[in-house]
């Protein structure tokens, strides 16, 4: 009965939690985030294609510390641990706001987690990068509106048709897509060097992430590609899409908490009237409405995390709840850290947007907070 | 059922509360019962009240925590679920809030073995009422401000001045009370007193009248007061130490003696949506409405919010800075109330424009009741904007403002 007394964020929890935050702070500092992805706007903005920038060398040491692998059960290689460890993980990423695919990899993980899929499992634990595919070109956050069809071929299928919004997917190997057939929607899963899928890159805000419309021109899938047959494929959707809002949450919760802290540094430095600017209440207040937003969202993000492992029944309101105070927290601190740094805070030389860019993408990401609103009054009436 | 955290005895405690809780519920009141002890006006109210918090005490969910030769229940970590389990049980408010939630943990801290052994027991069983005198009409977000001056006078000392927004001080026996006993410094010249307020000699209680229209606090004028030098908490000098421990416990930032009852936010919200889904509104009712829903989910997120912050308190690893959570306890809380209040006058929409006593007013005309009362508490105990310069500067450390 002790299981949530720490929201289950126990000493081993806390070892993940403490060993990421020590890596990524040695192995990806701000510098390093300016260089890759801030050192030049036309690059970014203006260049021939989209470009997908990361670090692989980081990517294979993340590989080597077991976080591809963190939530992957031990029976499919994986580290085995629950859903907080993953949500303070994810909350390290966000925190350095890291452009890899692990974010994305940990969305399609919680899919194949739902649906019991081992083999795939395995492969995203030894290293591989995955993403999910579920939006449709309408862009609608219900999982199970895609738009792919999946035609019966022998034992597998053929995939035709678009999927949108399709996020790291330059940098995934791995593709999990939603997919409807004759009898009913199917979740697969195709290497995304697959013959007949083409991967067309969006030009994107956020400097830190890439996104993709990928289109399935007859894309066939062998039987050991099929993740959740039809009628299993809603169910297993179902009990994943809690997690993935912590993931993205999480995510969010640890940019806030990096726009937290940098504001209030500069406010204890940034010298006006003879005074640093954090001693003007205009200042100081809305900095400290900064911080009570980030600690709503991280308060309800473990609950969440933690419902997840341990009561499912509570999950999904919790996860909603937790998504939305994460988007308001991320809104809030991307507005107040711009405005609040002043003429640098609105240049490019000033760090402050390349996380209101990533801050904006994940509000966008499964629905912002309106639409969890909207979801959590469904649910009351529902219920 | 038990929480999951409870350790056994613990969960045992929780199960005897919840039975008592369910058993000994008190009749209704003939009349209408405050929410809260700052709306505590009439005689009757008091009585009640104080008969309740009596049984309250005697069945041992008031300081479980205490020690026993000071009247408490000698438990520790007893009294969070005590003050849950009557949070949650619906019954009425313990009166002495001032009393359990400031005074008692002072004198623990702060007072002498002879203080402790005279002055909790009739606290714990609200026989002896306490109130609070720390504001004045030039000490409000200034708190050091304090004028009230108190004269050393042999083995005693003699006490002039002036405090306002004092609750229950026309019920109280005694008063916790900051003095100014040097004009030398201005945080060192305070000193912490306990003095008599009932039927004495020196000491006038006149009522203040709330936007609500309602008494429950007071000012309170005192005349050549002489009081012991017994009466005195801690060092001449220290009386701004003292009222930081008072202020640590106003503020949630710690369990006091006993708390709970009278008020929960998520009836509030559950109230809320009660009132949105019987509420007329263009062809449907209130709760059809899109931006309605929006706002009250948006208020339930914030519910929720502090419950899970109040979770994660006690979370260490997941807490970046001790005082970080525990200071937010009071902002968030009283604006959370005045959200929803306010959102609930405007949910009822013409319904909102009937008040108390009016037989056609929704929920007997609690919403617009409880929004203008909401004031109290985003202006009590340090108002807002004295909170959020706490936080700024002693959490995030940025400069003070003084």
């Amino acid at each position: 009965m002790a299981l949530t007394k720490n929201f289950g964020f126990g000493p081993d929890e806390q070892m993940v939690r403490d060993q990421a935050r020590r890596f990524l702070r040695e192995g990806f500092g701000i510098e390093a985030l300016r260089k890759l992805v801030a050192s030049d706007h036309r690059e970014a903005y203006e260049g021939a294609a989209p470009p997908a920038v990361w670090d692989q060398s980081l990517w294979a040491q993340m590989v080597e510390l077991g976080w591809t692998g963190l939530g992957v059960p031990e029976d499919a290689g994986g580290v085995g641990m629950k859903t907080i460890a993953v949500a303070a993980l994810a909350e390290e990423l966000g925190r350095v706001a890291l452009p890899s695919p692990l974010t994305a990899t940990l969305v399609a993980t919680m899919v194949l987690r739902a649906a019991g899929a081992t083999a795939w499992m395995t492969r995203i634990a030894q290293g591989e990068a995955a993403t999910l595919a579920c939006t449709n070109p309408m862009g609608s956050w219900e999982l199970t509106d895609t738009d792919v069809q999946a035609m019966p071929d022998g034992d597998g299928v053929v995939l035709n048709g678009t999927a949108a919004f399709v996020q790291d997917a330059a940098k995934a190997t791995i593709v999990v897509v939603a997919a409807r057939g004759p009898r009913g929607l199917g979740l697969y899963a195709v290497p995304m060097d697959a013959p007949g899928l083409d991967v067309a890159p969006d030009r994107i805000v956020d400097l830190t992430r890439d996104q993709a419309t990928l289109t399935f021109g007859g894309v066939r899938v062998a039987p050991e590609g099929i993740v959740a047959a039809p009628g299993e494929a809603v169910a297993a959707l179902e009990r994943a899409l809690p997690a993935i809002l912590v993931v993205v949450a999480a995510d969010l919760c640890g940019a806030a908490e990096w726009q937290l802290q940098t504001t209030v540094d500069y406010a204890k430095v940034r010298v006006q009237f003879e005074r640093p600017i954090g001693f003007f209440q205009a200042v100081k207040h809305p900095i400290v409405d900064m911080m009570l937003a980030v600690d709503r969202a991280r308060s309800l993000l473990y609950a969440a995390a933690c419902a997840v492992d341990h009561e499912p029944g509570d999950a999904m309101r919790l996860a909603r709840m937790a998504k939305a105070a994460a988007c308001e927290a991320g809104a809030y601190c991307s507005d107040r850290s711009v405005q609040l740094h002043g003429g640098i805070g609105f240049t490019w030389e000033c760090d402050v947007h390349i996380y209101f860019k990533r801050q904006k993408h994940s509000e966008a990401l499964y629905g912002d907070a309106a639409f969890q609103r909207s979801k959590l009054a469904a649910l009351l009436d529902a219920a | 059922m038990s929480e999951r955290r409870d350790t056994p005895e613990q969960a045992e405690f929780r199960e005897y509360c919840r039975r008592w809780l369910q058993e000994q519920r008190p009749e209704p009141a003939s009349f209408r019962l405050p929410i809260n002890a700052i709306e505590v006006s009439s005689e009757e109210q008091r009585r009640y009240l104080c008969r309740w918090q009596k049984r309250v005490y005697e069945a041992g969910l008031i300081a479980c925590d205490y020690p026993k030769e000071y009247g408490g229940g000698g438990h520790s970590g007893f009294q969070a679920i005590a003050s849950q389990e009557l949070g949650r049980a619906a019954v009425p408010f313990l009166i002495n809030v001032i009393g359990l939630g400031m005074a008692a943990p002072t004198i623990l801290n702060h007072g002498t073995e002879e203080q402790k052994r005279r002055l909790l027991p009739p606290l714990f069983a609200a026989d002896e009422i306490w109130c609070q005198g720390f504001s004045e009409p030039n000490a409000g977000s200034d708190l050091a401000n304090v004028q009230a001056s108190a004269v050393r006078d042999g083995d005693n000392w003699i006490i002039n001045g002036h405090k306002v927004w004092t609750s229950l001080a026309h019920f109280a026996s005694w008063m916790i009370m900051i003095c100014r006993h040097s004009n030398e410094h201005k945080y060192d010249g305070l000193t912490y007193f306990i003095v008599p307020i009932a039927d004495t000699k020196g000491v006038e209680v006149r009522p203040l009248i709330k936007m609500t229209g309602e008494t429950g606090f007071n000012e309170v004028l005192f005349e050549d007061l002489v009081v012991p030098d017994s009466m005195r908490v801690d060092q001449v000098g220290q009386g701004w130490t003292v009222a930081m421990t008072t202020l640590t416990y106003e503020r949630g930032a710690a369990e006091g003696a006993g708390s709970g009852g009278g008020f929960s936010i998520d009836e509030e919200v559950r109230a809320l949506i009660a009132l949105a889904r019987r509420t007329v509104r263009n062809g449907g009712t209130a709760w059809d409405d899109t931006l309605v829903r929006d706002r009250v989910m948006g208020l339930a997120v914030r519910a929720e919010g502090l419950r899970q912050l109040a979770r994660r308190m006690r979370v260490e690893a997941l807490t970046d800075h001790p005082m970080r959570l525990p200071l937010q306890t009071k902002v968030l809380m009283t604006e959370l109330v005045q959200d929803i209040g306010r959102t609930g006058v405007e949910i009822a929409g013409a319904f909102g424009t009937r008040y108390l006593g009016d037989p056609n007013a929704p929920d007997g005309g609690h919403w617009p009741h409880a929004y203008m009362n909401s004031y109290g508490m985003t202006i009590a105990a340090g108002s807002n904007e004295i909170q959020r310069n706490i936080l700024g500067e002693r959490v995030l450390g940025l400069p003070k403002s003084k």
